[in-house]
């Protein structure tokens, strides 16, 4: 084994996806170090959404090696195993149990035994109660705990899938774009939100809104065709001439 | 926490089970042949036979219903817990057949057997073939559902794959050297615990066993749904990927309810064999399977009550019309899926609406589409 030593959280060496010969991702290098936010931006068809596949199992790449943490590579774990070492993801288009009331949604992603027999047999415990009313207030859904899901608002089921993120306690959140077909006043609400939860947990973000990214003021990675085009702050790759080329067309 | 437990709509289907269970076998064996309250044996034998089918039709509802798993095959399960009864019954024939052979079946003698083949020992022995109502039906679930979830076949693509299963084990238990009786199956059964079958107290103790298991099925399953775990596999049909992130392993869950689902249908398949005395291969067809998915639509899906009422009616339905104008009786089926699919896609217990629906985590919808990426498999996504 020539794993690299890293205190890093997440390292991404050399990644390689291809679909049908098209390379979503090409020998992609990145590197998240703990208690980071990280914007990821890229023009449509730069890997941001395949480069979370890989990270969280739903796509093995073909090449390279993910390091979670210094010690598990994730290219060999499923998507429950990878969930239960700490990895959150919320999903581009807000996916959440819609048959279930917002206060179930938070119960079942709350962090607790995943095993079949001890689900059958679990009961909600003070504790976890506690949590979940804590967590409604934090993505401001308190007065809608007893809504099912497929009653929310567009944002508010953004609200919602951060939330059970949240709930499952990861150290590494994986948020993609949050901010989408969210009103001026949700995206800045949303930002504020990101920051809040960056004081406990590692996060990185997909955006495509770049206001949304400024008003985060993190360092910024650009994917293009499937690797790194440039990182940095905002200001310094939106700079960059390579980037302006590939955001404006050649 | 007790109103949730016990759902208005559990109460009534337990009042309803038991007033079913007391009154019926009093209307046949207390009252006079000429009392208009008089039932026949013959009705009693056929409510014993609902009884079955709507078992069989609440554990499809446990499955389509809460995990969204169509099985288009759930009668293979009913017919291997319906064989395992069978043998049990040949075994208790003893001597008393055609060729009087104390040890084999009449269809061993004809077919030139020499000696009872293996999987025949301990059938003599009741609760060994009671075990094998359960277990075969299992075994069979677990094997199939451990290749199928964990290859994450899912959809269509899964219900055609039961499809097969039952076809394939049809076209098995067709051959004569199976050792299962071929295309005749299983029958001229004699009598249980030396009571004979055809007496009216053993056809209404079998009625009261049907309700009895019946209500047990409902137990379990309405213990199953308003468990977390419930709520998992609710999860699971409306977004099975998001769940998966969540760190539930879905093929875990989904074989657990599968192999609990599949022993209810041996158990239903048990009972129903010595009511209607004969457990033949027709039983695997296809369309019987199909026929019990009509059932839970009709109902109500994910329900379980929907189930029970909708396997009822139609039965009634079809013990009605099979008899008036039997050879149309398939596209009155047909029909009828059609109509309750574009009018009814909550089923009778939709039209209801929401009274004695109570708690909104147990009614559920009936589920929609999965959204996009949930179901395909991407290339380079594990096997």
């Amino acid at each position: 084994m020539n794993r690299p030593e890293t205190s890093a959280l997440l390292y991404l060496n050399n990644v390689t996806v291809s679909f049908d010969g098209f390379r979503a991702l090409n020998a992609l290098s990145l590197v998240i170090d703990r208690g980071e936010m990280r914007a990821i931006i890229g023009p449509n068809g730069a890997g941001k959404t395949t480069m979370m596949d890989v990270i969280t199992g739903k796509t093995r790449p073909d090449d390279g090696e993910v390091i979670f943490g210094g010690a598990h590579d994730l290219t060999a774990l499923d998507e429950a195993r990878i969930a239960n070492l700490g990895i959150g993801r919320k999903f581009q288009k807000p996916t959440v149990f819609e048959s279930h009331t917002v206060w179930d949604n938070l119960g079942l992603a709350l962090r607790a035994k995943r095993g079949v027999f001890s689900t059958l047999l679990a009961r909600a415990t003070r504790e976890e109660r506690a949590s979940i009313d804590e967590l409604l207030e934090t993505v401001h859904l308190t007065d809608a705990k007893d809504t099912l899901a497929a009653n929310l608002s567009h944002g508010q089921k953004q609200w919602l899938e951060i939330g059970m993120l949240l709930a499952q306690d990861p150290q590494l959140l994986l948020v993609d774009e949050p901010v989408a077909g969210m009103t001026d006043a949700e995206t800045a609400q949303t930002a504020q939100l990101l920051r809040k939860i960056n004081r406990t947990h590692t996060v990185v973000v997909v955006e495509h809104d770049m206001t949304f990214v400024r008003d985060l003021d993190v360092k910024v990675t650009v994917l293009h065709e499937g690797s790194v085009l440039a990182e940095g702050h905002l200001d310094h790759v939106s700079a960059d001439e390579r980037v302006i080329e590939v955001y404006l067309g050649r | 926490m007790t109103s949730t437990l016990l759902g208005n709509r559990s109460l009534y289907l337990y009042v309803t089970l038991a007033g079913l269970g007391v009154l019926v076998p009093m209307a046949n064996l207390l009252t006079p042949e000429t009392s208009p309250l008089h039932l026949s044996t013959y009705v009693v034998t056929l409510l014993g036979k609902y009884m079955c089918y709507a078992l069989l039709a609440l554990a499809l509802d446990l499955v389509w219903g809460y995990c969204g798993i169509l099985s288009l095959g759930h009668g293979a399960f009913f017919a291997l817990g319906g064989y395992a009864m069978g043998m049990h019954l040949m075994r208790m024939v003893g001597p008393r057949g055609v060729y009087g052979n104390p040890v084999l079946p009449d269809f061993m003698v004809f077919l030139n057997y020499k000696e009872l083949p293996w999987y025949w020992h301990g059938f003599d022995n009741f609760l060994f073939a009671m075990a094998m109502v359960v277990l075969v039906p299992g075994l069979l679930a677990f094997i199939f559902g451990a290749f199928a979830f964990r290859s994450r076949v899912t959809g269509v693509y899964f219900s055609i794959i039961t499809q097969a299963m039952t076809y394939a084990l049809m076209l098995a238990f067709f051959r004569n050297d199976m050792g299962l009786g071929g295309n005749n199956g299983l029958t001229d059964f004699k009598d249980i615990f030396g009571i004979s079958l055809q007496q009216g107290a053993t056809r209404n103790a079998f009625y009261v066993a049907s309700i009895v298991a019946l209500a047990a099925g409902y137990a379990i399953c309405r213990a199953i749904v308003t468990s977390k775990l419930g709520k998992v596999l609710i999860a699971v049909r409306d977004a099975e990927s998001r769940t998966r992130f969540l760190g539930y392993s879905v093929e875990k869950y989904k074989l657990f309810v599968w192999v609990v689902s599949a022993c209810l249908a041996g158990v239903a398949g048990a009972l129903y064999v010595p009511q209607v005395g004969i457990i033949n291969p027709s039983e695997f067809a296809p369309a019987s399977s199909i026929e019990a998915v009509i059932w839970v639509a009709v109902g109500g899906r994910g329900t379980l009550v929907g189930a029970i009422i909708g396997a009822v009616l139609v039965n009634a339905f079809k013990s009605w019309f099979t008899g008036a104008i039997p050879e149309l009786w398939l596209f009155a089926l047909g029909g009828l899926f059609v109509l309750v699919t574009l009018f009814l896609p909550r089923g009778i217990l939709g039209l209801l609406g929401r009274r004695g629906a109570g708690r909104q985590q147990t009614s559920v919808h009936a589920p929609k589409a999965r959204s996009e990426g949930d179901t395909q498999p991407v290339k380079g996504a594990r096997a």
